[in-house]
């Protein structure tokens, strides 16, 4: 069975990789690379998989859940500029890619050894695009 | 890793199929079948699947996927109506399950021209014609 949480956090950021030049960051970035930064209200949805607990009739504590979310996600990331304020985006590109790759290696780590398995990242960039993450074998 | 962008085109179809009698047709397909059709606003989300590059921290280069979808699809989808402006559709009935393998093959006809190397590959699509009506399919 699955869970799904999602939660909202505001960012900014700049897309350009700092060993290309000005005009080959904005041919693949676009108005992504413009040097000051730009924001988005990104969404987060947060996938667990498992058995509902027999006593329970949970699969996880959704309350712990958002907890976990708050601090590993929100707090760190929440009306930050993601380049500057948040590593590794001071070293790698903050796409949307990156971001979610990232969410989920602050998450996954909380459910070895439990009852649910950390099953899919999604993050929201805009209405418009996501990007689902699932681990480095998905 | 999988990213999936969506589209929005707005076209109009009839569900009427040749094969049967128009009391079939309207057994079959209700009000869909009505003789001057009728339109949606569909949702396309398209779905590429890769490693991210590690220059570029992306998994596909979303302005060309836009212009692929563009070309492809929108510009000949968009405010069209399904049965009389569409060769596909001159004999296959517009249900979303042919619309989506239409798109699937008009993406698959250029992809490797957009996207000549390994990656990124069509992951899958989805099309929703109505809030409550989706259609979803795996390459």
């Amino acid at each position: 069975m699955l869970i799904t949480r999602r939660a909202e956090f505001s960012a900014s950021h700049v897309c350009a990789q700092p060993t290309l030049s000005t005009e080959r960051n904005r041919e693949i970035y676009g108005a992504a690379a413009n040097p000051n930064g730009h924001g988005h209200n990104y969404v987060l949805e947060v996938t667990l998989e498992g058995e509902p607990d027999p006593i329970t009739g949970m699969v996880f504590d959704l309350k712990k859940l958002k907890e976990l979310i708050q601090q590993t996600v929100l707090d760190p990331m929440d009306h930050r500029f993601l380049n500057y304020e948040v590593p590794p985006f001071d070293k790698i590109v903050p796409t949307t890619e990156n971001v979610a790759a990232e969410i989920w290696r602050r998450l996954e780590p909380h459910f070895e050894g439990g009852r649910a398995r950390l099953n899919n990242v999604r993050l929201y960039e805009t209405e418009d695009l996501y990007v689902d993450y699932g681990g480095e074998s998905r | 890793m999988r990213v999936t962008r969506r589209y929005r085109f707005a076209a109009s179809h009839r569900l009427h199929s040749a094969a049967f009698s128009e009391d079939e047709n309207r057994d079959l397909y209700g009000k869909c079948s009505n003789p001057y059709g009728h339109g949606h606003d569909y949702v396309l989300d398209v779905t590429a699947e890769g490693p991210v590059d590690t220059s570029s921290g992306q998994v596909v280069h979303v302005p060309t996927l836009d212009r692929l979808v563009s070309e492809q699809v929108l510009t000949d989808f968009d405010h069209r109506y399904f049965n009389a402006d569409l060769a596909e559709f001159k004999t296959l009935v517009p249900t979303s399950e042919n619309i989506i393998r239409v798109i699937e093959n008009r993406l698959n006809a250029r992809w490797s021209d957009a996207f000549p190397g390994e990656w990124p590959r069509l992951e899958g699509i989805r099309l929703r014609e109505t809030k409550r009506n989706v259609f979803e399919l795996k390459s």
